[in-house]
């Protein structure tokens, strides 16, 4: 595949006319106003995949900094991914990690993605209350790796661990980690990058993806590219030790020479093992280029705020929090404290308008309800790969991003966000809640809508109870008429909008008889109507 | 060979019988009644359901004039006033509620078939469990998770909703107008309807308007997304076109939320949609106080609904007939239960159980099945009117007269062989039968004796062929057993009902066989 296919379809990447009004001109200054529900489930909805009751009444007594620290702390390194799949000729066991194993062939390889995959979907659905998850999937559709094109597994599960180890830390090192990074070096033929004749093809993409990026005042060369891959020649992998080595002998050891755009620097050629340190200059340089942390910047603001960056956004939000990037060393963590503590983030033109990814979705869905999962790997493995894999019927391939430039629903001008909605997916979304919220579930994984109402406050009032769910559930303003033509039609079941004592005697007369069939089933099948309804309008598609 | 596979291709010739309900055939040729055997064929009738939700106050609806002065002890304050309740043409026993000239009208038109006491054995009195009741076709004790129209369409649209729509289906299999998705239309794997929420709704739909939003960014997103859903609402073109095709219809009530849903009914049937049921809804029979006024009691809350209905009714048949598609729809009206035979005193009624149905249509036969309820000399506050028919017996006689369900699937769809009731002509289906002889007046199909009882009582019954059952209720319509339940052959029988254990106080026997009932009162003393 050509991977630089993807630009060619976008041949203007000038900004398009923005016709919406009551634009924000709020910048980077820290947020003091009002503390409230709205802000705090605004925080978290960005940060997290799906909001839950428990989540909610951990962060409830939180001031605005506590929660947000806490969503910055990251998350120690989970247990492995298992062999899943049954009988594995290089001897590990069912049940045991393979991370470390000979590479298995074709099909065991297969085997092992399918397993890492759904592992990998698993820490999102089990992912604390930190940010660090959508951080390694941002990292990801950023230093993107094809599992398709890697087709190394012990490779693609190092290079998630990689994302994961420096998601909050310092994003040069992590660049710098990246680039001798095994499936990187095989993904983007760093393995065949060799002294006289250059493979530019990821010195292309550091460039112009990974760090200073194609933004209007990018302005590296042909002979910067060139320049780059020369640097970077001679790195191999090592499929037994599973790491990269590098290979003196086919280094180039001649200077290189950078463009203006890059102060003109030039990178005395190395010998010996030497030559490695190359890529320490290399990096020095193109950080030095302030089109680096704006590129970042820009990035980060279009995957937690919105898609559009308007003159007054890129001014009062982009270049500010970009020279907080530069002068904290590139630390992630302090960047994103920056842009979550802000006016503009919290800004309500700023709620409510972001279009949920597939992994927002599937994860978000499966958080927010607290879906219980089986416990037993085989079990737990399979009901992770089924919604690992209705995500990637939605678009949205954890580990296989369509191109190296990621999701275009993140690059992709002048829709964005809106291309993951589209006549296929909005009823593949659809088809997922309401097979979760029926009574026979999808794969045995099922909405629990008695344990959620039990959650909430006050289940026994209709009013409060749907209050409280769409409060949770949704982001967008809902009327009065809504909310009573929920509490009417479906938890009163059309009976007078008076009788509102009939919901709560039936909530009631359920929890003093738990086991009984029937008032179970009289709260149940009205809970799940309500939920599937909530779940069907379009407003429960933004966060 | 199947029954709609025989019309399919002999119904043209000769073969088909010269008499029909005593009319020749000559009296229907070329007629809409005629053209129904070709309409059997292709499976194009349409149920509409219309749901009296809060408890319709069944015995204020249909009035018993055989009985009147026990209803009027029962009903002291609220009892319609005998002079005042609408006559049925060649019946006396009962009548209509003053407010219903719709329904008369379609009576005497012979469009319209009374069921009497329709409920179940033990009925519940809660609002919710009730409606799930009657709308899963469940018993009083037993959950269902599927619908009894979900059920039906699983059977004729299998694995629903994968693959559909598509050429043989290409519109939605249930459409309910006014609410969300009845649980009615809960198919095996998904509901098998879609919801019009509201008349707006659809009048947005046909003329293509979107609610408006803020002009936010999140109103820019919902908006898009909006869009999107009306783009996938795989059915959103076929309603569309079919309401496209109908411009102009007869008048409707105003102020009438069930003429407004019926009004897009009659739309979508008459622009050719082959949905084959639609569900409508009106509110606000749960009349615990103040159903009539004090001074005239034909007037008040529950006379205004009965009239809202019956001119809702009689606006929707007159709209069909105008668009020449009355004869594709079957109607009935049904209500989670019914009140309690004695008023209270908050000129109210409480919580019931059996309750009559109407039964509408072109194809309907005329009549009034069963007997004014068994109202007891003094009624208690407790005392509930005696179920008569089992309202799945409706539904399976609906669905095999009107829809032409088979045998096979008509057990799948109810789970047990109901008894079935001359509701829908034969002619619907082909199956052109006489009406079974259905008057019992003057025949004591069921008696006991002694009656009064301290102990024991022989009941004594007589049957005709096929399956016989006889079941004991209380007041409170509570199954307290089934003595009988077996084919018998033609004739008379005897047993002797044990009733030491029970309380003393009023019993019912009801008879059933074939589409024949009787309920027998019967009063243990001390």
């Amino acid at each position: 595949m050509d991977r630089r296919q993807f630009l060619t379809l976008s041949p203007d990447r000038q900004k398009r006319p923005f016709s919406v009004t009551g634009r924000t001109g709020s910048g980077l200054n820290p947020y003091t106003g009002n503390w409230t529900d709205l802000e705090l489930i605004h925080l978290l909805k960005r940060t997290l995949f799906g909001v839950n009751p428990a989540t909610y009444n951990a962060f409830k007594g939180m001031s605005m900094q506590q929660a947000i620290d806490t969503l910055l702390t990251p998350q120690s390194i989970p247990q492995p991914p298992v062999n899943n799949y049954g009988i594995d000729d290089t001897g590990v066991t069912p049940g045991a990690t393979w991370v470390k194993a000979p590479l298995g062939d074709e099909m065991l390889e297969q085997k092992r993605i399918f397993s890492y995959k759904a592992w990998w979907t698993g820490q999102m659905i089990n992912q604390q209350h930190s940010i660090h998850e959508k951080m390694v999937l941002f990292w990801h559709n950023h230093f993107v790796t094809e599992t398709s094109m890697v087709r190394d597994s012990r490779f693609i599960y190092q290079y998630n661990l990689t994302l994961r180890q420096y998601a909050l830390g310092d994003f040069k090192a992590l660049t710098k980690a990246i680039t001798l990074d095994p499936a990187m070096l095989v993904y983007l033929n760093g393995t065949l990058n060799s002294k006289g004749a250059a493979d530019e093809n990821y010195a292309r993409e550091l460039h112009e993806l990974f760090t200073v990026g194609k933004g209007p005042d990018s302005h590296y060369t042909e002979d910067d590219v060139r320049a780059t891959a020369r640097v970077l020649t001679g790195y191999r992998v090592d499929r037994t030790t599973i790491t990269s080595k590098f290979d003196t002998t086919q280094h180039d050891i001649g200077n290189k020479q950078f463009s203006s755009f890059y102060q003109n620097k030039v990178i005395s050629g190395k010998t010996g093992t030497d030559g490695m340190s190359e890529l320490d200059d290399l990096l020095n340089i193109i950080f030095l280029q302030p089109e680096v942390s704006k590129f970042i910047c820009r990035k980060l603001y279009r995957f937690f705020v919105y898609y559009d960056i308007d003159a007054a956004t890129e001014t009062n939000v982009i270049a500010p929090l970009a020279e907080i990037f530069r002068s904290s060393g590139f630390d992630i963590k302090t960047t994103l404290n920056a842009l979550l503590c802000s006016e503009h983030f919290f800004d309500p033109l700023n709620m409510a308008c972001l279009i949920k990814s597939p992994a927002d979705f599937c994860i978000g869905i499966c958080r927010e309800y607290n879906i219980a999962f089986p416990t037993n790997y085989p079990d737990q493995y399979a009901a992770w790969m089924v919604i690992q894999s209705r995500a990637d019927n939605m678009l949205q391939n954890f580990g296989d991003p369509p191109l190296v430039a990621g999701w275009d629903a993140y690059y992709q001008e002048p829709a964005f966000h809106e291309l993951w909605i589209n006549t296929d997916t909005l009823p593949k979304r659809n088809k997922l809640s309401d097979g979760l919220i029926s009574n026979n579930g999808i794969n045995n994984l099922k909405i629990d809508v008695l344990a959620y109402a039990g959650s909430l406050p006050n289940p026994e009032d209709p009013i409060l109870l749907i209050d409280d769910v769409v409060k949770l559930l949704y982001r967008v303003v809902v009327s009065d008429n809504l909310k009573a033509f929920l509490k009417n039609s479906i938890l009163l079941s059309g009976q007078s909008p008076d009788s509102n004592y009939y919901w709560t005697q039936a909530w009631n007369a359920y929890i003093a008889s738990p086991t009984n069939a029937t008032l179970k089933e009289n709260v149940e099948t009205r809970l799940q109507a309500l939920f599937k309804y909530i779940m069907n309008l379009s407003e429960y598609q933004l966060a | 060979m199947k029954r709609r596979d025989f019309l399919k291709y002999t119904a043209p010739a000769a073969i088909l019988p010269t008499v029909i309900n005593g009319f020749s055939i000559k009296a229907f040729a070329g007629s809409p009644m005629l053209n129904a055997l070709a309409g059997a064929a292709d499976n194009d009738h349409v149920l509409v359901m219309i749901q009296l939700t809060g408890g319709n106050d069944g015995l204020n609806m249909v009035i018993p004039l055989d009985i009147y002065s026990k209803y009027q002890a029962a009903r002291t304050n609220i009892a319609i006033q005998e002079g005042k309740v609408l006559a049925l043409d060649n019946y006396k026993k009962s009548g209509l509620h003053p407010a219903m000239k719709g329904i008369q009208e379609l009576y005497n038109n012979g469009k319209v078939s009374i069921v009497q006491s329709v409920g179940y054995p033990t009925p519940n009195f809660s609002h919710f469990r009730a409606t799930d009741i009657w709308l899963t076709g469940s018993n009083s004790d037993e959950v269902l998770t599927t619908g009894w129209g979900g059920r039906y369409l699983d059977t004729q649209y299998p694995g629903f909703p994968d693959g559909y729509p598509n050429d043989k289906a290409p519109d939605p299999l249930a459409i309910q107008i006014g609410s969300i998705v009845s649980p009615a239309f809960q198919g095996a794997n998904a509901s098998m309807g879609i919801a019009i929420t509201s008349a707006t709704d659809f009048y947005n739909l046909i003329d293509g308007v979107m609610d408006p939003v803020p002009n936010t960014k999140w109103g820019k997103e919902l908006e898009y997304i909006r869009l999107i859903a009306k783009q996938t609402n795989s059915y959103e073109q076929s309603i569309k076109k079919a309401a496209g095709k109908v411009t102009s219809q007869g008048a409707y009530p105003a102020n009438n939320y069930l003429a407004e849903q019926l009004k897009i009914v009659a739309r979508l049937v008459a622009g050719g949609l082959k949905t084959k049921l639609y569900m409508v809804s009106t509110g606000g029979f749960d009349t615990h106080a103040n159903q009539t006024e004090g001074g005239d009691t034909s007037k008040g809350g529950h006379a205004n609904l009965l009239g809202g209905v019956s001119d809702a009714i009689k606006a929707f048949m007159d709209d069909l007939k105008g668009l020449h598609a009355s004869r594709r729809v079957v109607g009935m009206t049904f209500s989670e239960f019914g009140r309690r035979i004695k008023s209270n005193f908050s000129m109210g009624t409480d919580h019931g159980a059996a309750a009559p149905m109407i039964i509408f249509g072109d194809y309907v036969n005329q009549g009034v099945l069963g007997n004014s309820p068994a109202i007891p000399d003094n009624s208690a506050v407790a005392d509930n009117i005696p179920m008569q028919y089992d309202f799945r017996s409706i539904y399976a006689s609906i669905l095999e007269q009107w829809f032409c369900v088979e045998p096979t699937d008509l057990q799948k769809i109810m789970g047990k062989d109901y008894q079935r009731l001359p509701l829908v002509s034969g002619v619907a289906c082909g199956t052109i039968t006489s009406i079974p002889e259905l008057n019992t007046d003057g025949k004591k199909l069921i008696i006991n004796s002694p009656n009064p009882f301290t102990s024991y009582t022989t009941i004594t019954y007589t049957t005709g062929s096929g399956n016989t059952m006889i079941q004991i209720f209380d007041t409170a319509g509570r199954l307290l057993s089934v003595p009988v339940n077996k084919v018998h052959s033609p004739g008379t029988y005897s047993f002797t009902f044990d009733g030491q254990q029970l309380p003393t106080g009023l019993y019912y026997a009801r008879f059933q066989n074939g589409p024949i009932q009787q309920v027998r009162p019967m009063l243990k003393v001390n």
